[in-house]
């Protein structure tokens, strides 16, 4: 590629909130020189077709992850408290709903 | 795009048999990967291939569309046509992005398809000639990509499986809007009904080709199926999308060109004439009526807009610096 400056384009995640109410989730990412356009951007790639009422864009740069290797130490432990859910405790039918 | 995807694929892998084992494990258990997940290179290197040239195939289809917006017949078809061919373009971005999460860079992608390294679907390199080949090009073709591309919502791959469901629920609009096209043509003056035949005879072929070679020919499918990058056999699609199609060409009235088209009551489907293999390798291979125009449209595209990224970086640039004094 001649355009070297383009290796620079930096790349922005686009979280996008159906409707008010609903909290923004993750669409999708562009690439765009700065805020601004990744703005616009985004607006023309995801929201076509009414999918939303706000956009925010975020440097892709800037997401700190969780490491997929790191999954069964940081999860597991949840999955063998069953106490922490409702359905652990044995309730009489006869106390009615709780 | 889609079947055709795999083409020039290479799921040629390193990685201990153990290591493949989980893998696979994962995979038949339906557990979609996600972008940093450990994944055997040759699942890597076939994804960013296959979804590549997928959203190439989206990118290089907005030209023979293009060729008509400022010939649509009316106002109505004209809107139509533009937000279609706006779609396809976003469909391109939804993709690249998808593979851009596999660890490849936009401009390495950008420069595959542009030195010919990487493919984009046969059927782009046919040309445009008449407007009731846009009509067509929504009925079939994209109605092929339909066939093709609901089995790819269930992909392995996290990413790739989310953007094929945006599309496909965007695509049914297309493969609508150009039936209904043909469907005016098709019920209009002699004169009109017979360009919607003269264009059904021309895609006719080159449409059943977009679902890629025989099973018999294709050497991607297995390891692709058993990572679940692919569900459906080229032949099995290409099946499913004539035994759709024949009873929509009926009621419009056309006749699809094949000599050899005739129900088979044995297996519930239609069986249709031999297709010519050699046509569709010499296009594959850059011999189309239009790969060159479409490689060098893309090119221009590249080349024109190289200013635009510049400045818009320098601008940038310039507002961080003033934002920093």
């Amino acid at each position: 590629m001649s355009d070297a400056n383009s290796e620079l384009t930096p790349l922005w995640e686009v979280f996008i909130r159906p409707r008010t109410g609903l909290a923004h989730s993750h669409v999708g990412s562009v690439h765009a020189a700065d805020e601004v356009m990744a703005l616009q951007a985004a607006r023309d790639v995801y929201t076509r077709r009414g999918e939303g009422v706000s956009i925010w864009v975020v440097p892709s740069a800037s997401i700190t992850a969780s490491d997929p290797a790191q999954r069964d130490e940081n999860f597991e432990p949840a999955a063998s408290k069953i106490y922490r859910h409702p359905s652990f405790y044995d309730i009489p039918d006869d106390v009615g709903h709780m | 795009m889609y079947s055709q995807g795999l083409i020039g694929a290479d799921g040629r892998t390193a990685e201990d048999q153990d290591f493949l084992n989980r893998f696979q494990a994962r995979i038949d258990d339906e557990q979609k990967i996600e972008p940093n997940d450990p994944m055997p290179e040759g699942y890597r290197r076939t994804l960013v291939r296959q979804i590549g040239q997928h959203a190439h195939s989206e990118i290089v289809g907005m030209l023979p569309e293009g060729n008509w917006i400022t010939r649509a017949p009316s106002l109505r078809r004209k809107a139509s046509l533009l937000a279609k061919v706006q779609d396809e373009g976003g469909h391109g971005l939804y993709l690249y992005s998808a593979a851009e999460t596999l660890g490849v860079s936009r401009e390495q992608m950008t420069e595959e398809l542009l030195t010919g390294k990487a493919k984009y679907s046969s059927i782009f390199n046919y040309p445009t000639l008449s407007w009731a080949d846009i009509g067509t090009i929504g009925w079939l073709v994209d109605g092929a990509a339909i066939m093709n591309q609901i089995p790819l919502c269930r992909c392995s791959y996290g990413p790739y499986a989310r953007a094929m469901i945006r599309i496909c629920k965007e695509e049914s609009f297309h493969q609508r809007q150009g039936y209904e096209i043909v469907m005016k043509l098709a019920q209009g003056s002699p004169e009109q009904k017979a360009m919607a035949q003269e264009s059904l005879d021309r895609f006719w072929q080159p449409v059943l080709m977009m679902f890629g070679p025989p099973d018999s020919e294709s050497q991607n499918t297995d390891q692709s199926t058993r990572w679940k990058i692919k569900r459906f056999t080229n032949d099995e699609l290409r099946q499913k999308f004539v035994d759709a199609t024949v009873p929509q060409a009926e009621f419009l009235g056309l006749t699809i060109p094949d000599p050899d088209l005739k129900w088979n009551e044995d297996k519930q489907g239609f069986d249709f004439g031999p297709i010519d293999w050699d046509e569709f390798w010499r296009v594959v291979k850059g011999k189309g009526p239009m790969n060159r125009q479409r490689v060098e449209a893309r090119q221009k595209a590249w080349d024109d807009g190289a200013w635009v990224r510049e400045a818009a970086l320098a601008h940038a640039e310039k507002r961080r610096a003033m934002a920093a004094e």
